[in-house]
């Protein structure tokens, strides 16, 4: 029983490419896409080659007729997060895509609609970075529209 | 804080149509001439969709609303009672589990994972286990792992039996929804009786279980296994003979298997368009392999099917438990690894070194070797699967969930195209979304 899949890395130009590759050779699903920030663990380990950069976008994807997984890993900068969107390739990385950006504020080139899920609209900042602090930080309070009128009074 | 975010706009209300807000999928919304609306025979179907721009509304569904489980909004565009485009709005429950999880050790992640997906707890306490013990390079013992079986196997009935209970309040069918909780109740008995609690368990821990199997549990799970099938047949005879029932759920919301690979679809929603995929038969862990039971699947993948498909995965994951019990071997429910295993309780009293080993445990957990893995199983929702990235420390650098019903809620969109107002909420109730899983 091995629960694993086999690893590869890319750099961030060639995310889309690979991805695009991978589901010409049978993985038909994107099973998962999140991102990771290293930027608290600077020496990890990573295969020969691979210029480890602060953000990493983990793309799972899942052939359903070979019956095994395979992950991409690709390196993006902490300076310009950006990488391709995949959801041409994958309609369904859709949401996981803006999960990404709204927690890691990772920014996918070519996303339909890039914008927060799981947070408001206007909140300020990235959770799931590693320099968001957990503790200590002012409730953002969302107050009514006053200019609409709506809930004010 | 600033002040000017005191006055910023917001994307609560209901009814807001400016431009900043309104973000529905782009792309041609679909033409109601496409769609032939004859499910009512000699009813009212030709007056649906007249392609009068100035019938189209947008309308707003939710998140506090009774059928769409928890606080799902939608975003609903109409022409007259026709759906054109659908945006499901997400993000009410949502309260950092992942950054949470950061903070907390190994030992303590089970209570985190276990609230995500809070109608099937046993699954994420088994997901986020699973990824630690790869990372750990443990083995957990054979009992255990038949203990895990049986216990989400269990939890995948009590799931399906709340999912019949919703889907039938959500359609009309107020009886089903009391018999749905009542026999839930029964498995959730169980559960108490074994991990202490009715939901959340945090049983399923990093090396095996909490606890062995109570006193009499044989007992208690045939119990379970003689009571359900003919409750289960009963809601065979209420609904799926049911006029109305079938009425309101045969042709709706109908998704083909190519859209819903392309949109991650797992679970029921997937097996309901034909494709026989599940992980528990095609990448097996624990011990499915050597159980026998079939995998459910549909013909038209319509809201019919999935609840067809749910009604049967109850009868299978029973023909489970009976194997299981079969099965169980003896032995150790949790490894004897002193490394993540606490001594047992009776070892505290009588020696100093086993009192500050569980101290150190509990306090400081253990380490984790680095590394990272992605570890996926068959909840009875889809694929939920775990991706975990040790830094040699004690807690997770980075947990990442994929919650099924976070991808699946995106098959709504295309589901509900076309079809009927009135259908979206036979519909939603047919994607069986856990919020707490959604939002995490």
């Amino acid at each position: 029983m091995s629960l694993s899949a086999s690893t590869i890395h890319i750099a961030q130009a060639d995310h889309l490419a690979t991805i695009t590759r991978l589901k010409e050779e049978g993985f038909e699903m994107c099973a998962d896409l999140c991102a990771v920030d290293y930027s608290a663990h600077p020496g990890r380990v990573l295969a020969d080659g691979v210029d480890g950069q602060r953000f990493e976008v983990v793309v799972n994807l899942l052939s359903l007729s070979q019956r095994r997984r395979i992950r991409v890993r690709t390196q993006v900068s902490g300076d310009d997060p950006t990488v391709d969107s995949i959801t041409g390739v994958y309609p369904g990385a859709d949401a996981m895509e803006r999960e990404a950006f709204d927690l890691l504020g990772v920014r996918f080139a070519g996303h339909p609609d890039l914008s927060r899920i799981l947070l408001p609209d206007e909140w300020e900042g990235h959770p799931l970075r590693k320099d968001f602090p957990v503790a200590n930080v002012p409730i953002q309070f969302k107050a009514p529209d006053r200019a609409r009128g709506a809930g004010g009074r | 804080m600033a002040t000017d975010r005191l006055v910023a706009r917001t994307d609560e209300g209901s009814q807001e149509l400016g431009d900043a807000v309104l973000r529905l999928p782009e792309g041609p919304s679909v033409d109601p001439a496409d769609f032939s609306v004859e499910r009512i025979p000699g009813g009212q179907s030709d007056s649906v969709g007249t392609s009068d721009p100035s019938e189209r509304m947008i309308i707003n569904m939710g998140p506090q609303h009774p059928s769409t489980h928890g606080v799902l909004r939608l975003m609903i565009e109409l022409e007259g009672e026709t759906v054109l485009r659908t945006k499901p709005v997400i993000g009410y429950l949502h309260t950092g589990m992942e950054k949470t999880a950061e903070e907390l050790t190994y030992v303590q992640g089970g209570t985190n994972v276990t609230r995500m997906d809070y109608l099937a707890p046993l699954f994420n306490e088994l997901v986020f286990a699973m990824a630690a013990e790869e990372l750990l390079g443990v083995e957990v013992p054979p009992r255990a792992q038949w203990i895990r079986m049986l216990m989400c196997e269990l939890n995948r009935i009590s799931s399906h039996l709340l999912f019949m209970a919703t889907n039938g309040m959500d359609l009309g069918a107020i009886s089903m929804m009391i018999y749905g909780w009542r026999e839930r109740e029964q498995v959730l008995s169980f559960f108490e009786k074994t991990t202490g609690l009715r939901m959340n368990h945090n049983y399923i821990r990093v090396g095996g279980v909490a606890a062995d199997l109570p006193d009499g549990w044989e007992e208690d799970v045939d119990r379970l296994c003689e009571i359900l099938p003919p409750r289960i047949d009963e809601y065979d005879t209420l609904l799926t003979g049911q006029p109305i029932f079938r009425e309101r759920t045969e042709g709706v919301g109908i998704i083909t298997e190519a859209d819903a690979v392309a949109l991650g679809a797992t679970g029921p929603i997937l097996r309901s368009t034909g494709k026989a995929w599940d992980l528990r038969r095609d990448m097996p862990y624990l011990h499915y392999d050597e159980l026998d039971f079939d995998v459910i699947v549909g013909r038209h993948g319509d809201t019919f099917d999935r609840y067809a498909i749910r009604l049967n995965e109850i009868r299978e994951s029973i023909k489970l438990v009976e194997q299981i019990v079969d099965h169980m071997p003896d032995g150790d429910y949790r490894v004897q690894d002193k490394k993540v295993t606490p001594p047992p309780r009776v070892r505290i009293d009588e020696s100093m070194e086993a009192l500050i080993h569980h101290f150190k445990l509990f306090t400081e957990g253990f380490k984790v070797p680095e590394g990272e893995v992605y570890v996926a199983v068959e909840s009875p929702r889809g694929e939920l699967g775990c991706y975990l990235v040790s830094d040699g420390s004690a807690k997770p650098y980075r947990m990442h969930i994929r919650g099924p019903s976070f991808v699946n809620l995106q098959t709504l969109p295309p589901m509900m195209k076309g079809g009927l107002v009135a259908d979206a909420v036979a519909i939603i109730s047919s994607i069986d979304p856990v919020m707490g899983e959604v939002d995490r």
